[in-house]
């Protein structure tokens, strides 16, 4: 594990604190903030899915349930959706535990496939409850701020808390296991790792995160219904593509996943409609053919590929290589 | 009783149909040991084409089964040929990384459909799309009645094929053990892409066979990937009966779910069941035989 240097750690941060002062347009710290709910989300993610290879297709549940948490704390008491930010992740972590139960007992395509059916269960039992959970129709609240500048500062201090969260843990003994389990988990077992205990301590922080994030989606959002929250394709599957564009198992990485992805949607949401989604699953598409380990894993393949471009091929004539 | 016996009929037709599908998507599951996640997009891609055969030049869906066979056949290769069959030699951190290129392709698929056609509903609608014929007290609606036949007889050509021809017994050669194959002579990437073509076409077929009684628009590929591999893992990777005995079982349980519990919560019937059958017997139906 490289740590993390210092000074580059402070500049980022001082551009992230003044960044949003700089636009006065509320539109774009509009994108800043979703960059920075999907950043938190692909690094809640990336600590079961990246480092400890349990592939879920299923994290809108703890998304959705982060957000109802706090929905229906207004909904039904009529309580300030602030405490959801706060009931959102244990509500999360609570449904994390039996969910991590069940589904730990499966393997590889198997995992994924339990927890995508997870997922979708939770999406139609709350859109089925409606006593409860108000259906289709969804919960809508007064948001308390009109500027979105609190909001950008709670998102940032939101990603913060997440890569601390997940930087100390991949850097602890338990990062090692994780990995371990990801790279062979009957290896990891003969070494006497308890492997399902282990990717249960991977699983609650991921999903008290996600949870975190959806608690706050609410609080921004001000309006949720479960096809929303709850999306197999929006959200679930989503989210792994933000981290495997970004460099799944890399701590910077689900950001610069989330910041294309918010970004391209964004940019061309105007003008194309659906075709931004359209243009990033073909990026997806040659990320993973290309580049597997996303952008930031794959930094040094870039680099060289780059410098090459600069200097012009080493060791030969252009596509002498190739063809020798 | 009637009831009981109506929903019993109409989810065993709808499920020989749902069977196709997963036959295809198990087919492609025994050879590369991936879940091919776009399988839904190239069912609703295939039905597309039949729908636009039938748009622009009058096709019955029936007819207009077999252009979007060829179609999705030549999608299919081309697919598992440059895209999917790269990845094999490439190391990366996920496992999964096919898997998820498959993701990808659902996602392209299904936007490009939505360029081309829009969000919007559609439906094709022929002479015979509200008939129903009685079987003592319980009336069966005519296009599922035709759609589970050739359902069945597509299964049973596909049995011939893997059993009695070269190629076939070679696909299953490959499914069993791909580097025992290897050494047998058989060109298993050459397989792999032609299991991937047979796959999608089988896909399409179900496709084309459903789209006389299902709505059509980009996103209803979710519905049939999800189903896809609910019958897959029911029947057991890599088995062809299993997934008829899958697709019948949840075409009923989805039925009945729907006429005494609710229809709303009829896919969660379907996903409990999936869920059950994971935990408690992974080999699917097919490993009951086996004991």
């Amino acid at each position: 594990m490289r740590k993390l240097s210092w000074l580059p750690l402070a500049i980022g941060a001082l551009v992230a604190l003044l960044l949003p002062l700089g636009l006065s347009v509320p539109y774009h710290q509009h994108i800043l903030v979703m960059v920075l709910v999907w950043a938190t989300l692909g690094t809640a993610w990336n600590l079961l899915g990246g480092y400890t290879g349990q592939v879920s297709f299923g994290h809108a549940a703890f998304f959705g349930l982060g957000a109802y948490a706090a929905g229906l704390l207004v909904h039904h008491l009529q309580a300030s959706p602030w405490w959801g930010m706060l009931l959102g992740p244990v509500v999360a972590t609570l449904f994390a535990l039996p969910i991590g139960l069940i589904c730990f007992r499966l393997r590889g395509p198997y995992f994924a496939l339990a927890m995508l059916a997870l997922g979708e269960i939770f999406r139609l039992v709350f859109t089925n409850w409606v006593s409860f959970t108000n259906g289709a129709r969804g919960i809508l609240i007064l948001a308390s701020f009109t500027s979105k500048l609190p909001y950008y500062y709670m998102a940032l201090a939101m990603f913060a808390a997440s890569v601390y969260v997940v930087y100390r843990l991949v850097n602890s003994k338990w990062g090692y296991y994780f990995v371990a389990i990801r790279e062979d988990q009957d290896a990891a077992e003969a070494l006497g790792i308890p492997s399902t205990r282990y990717k249960m301590y991977a699983l609650l922080p991921s999903a008290a995160l996600t949870g975190l994030a959806g608690a706050f989606y609410m609080n921004y959002v001000a309006f949720i219904d479960p096809h929303v929250v709850f999306s197999l394709g929006d959200i679930s599957v989503m989210v792994i593509l933000v981290v495997m564009m970004g460099g799944a198992a890399t701590i910077w990485g689900p950001a610069v996943g989330a910041a294309i992805y918010v970004a391209l949607s964004e940019m061309f949401r105007a003008q194309w409609g659906a075709a931004s989604v359209l243009l990033f699953g073909i990026l997806v598409c040659l990320v993973i053919m290309f580049l597997p380990n996303g952008v930031i894993g794959e930094l040094d393949t870039l680099r060289r590929f780059l410098r090459r471009l600069r200097e012009g091929y080493a060791g030969g004539k252009k596509g002498e290589l190739l063809r020798g | 009783m009637t009831l009981f016996g109506q929903a019993v009929i109409s989810g065993f037709l709808l499920g020989g149909m749902y069977a196709l599908i997963a036959i295809g998507m198990t087919l492609i599951m025994g050879v590369m040991k991936i879940i091919n996640l776009a399988h839904g997009a190239l069912v609703m891609v295939s039905m597309y084409v039949v729908y636009v055969c039938y748009q622009l030049w009058g096709f019955d869906p029936y007819l207009g089964l077999f252009p979007a066979m060829a179609a999705l056949f030549l999608l299919g290769c081309f697919i598992q040929r440059y895209m999917i069959n790269r990845l094999v030699h490439i190391e990366s951190i996920l496992p999964e990384n096919q898997v998820l290129l498959t993701v990808g392709i659902m996602l392209v698929l299904t936007e490009i459909v939505r360029l081309i056609f829009k969000s919007d509903y559609r439906s094709v609608t022929t002479g015979y799309s509200g008939d129903t014929f009685f079987l003592g007290d319980i009336s069966v609606n005519v296009p599922m009645a035709i759609g589970f036949v050739i359902a069945m007889a597509f299964t049973y050509l596909l049995h011939l094929f893997l059993t009695r021809t070269d190629i076939g017994r070679s696909i299953r050669a490959t499914a069993q053990d791909r580097d025992a194959a290897l050494y047998m002579g058989v060109n298993a990437p050459r397989i792999t892409v032609i299991t991937f073509g047979l796959g999608s076409a089988l896909a399409a077929a179900g496709g084309a066979l459903l789209l006389p009684i299902f709505y059509l628009w980009p996103d209803i590929g979710h519905l049939f990937t999800a189903k896809a591999f609910i019958i897959t893992i029911l029947g057991g990777m890599g088995s062809t009966m299993g997934a008829i005995f899958g697709g019948l079982t949840l075409g009923v349980a989805e039925s009945l779910g729907a006429t005494y519990i609710s229809m709303g919560y009829k896919d969660v019937v379907g996903l409990i069941i999936f869920l059950l059958v994971l935990l408690f017997l992974p080999g699917g139906f097919r490993s009951l035989t086996k004991r």
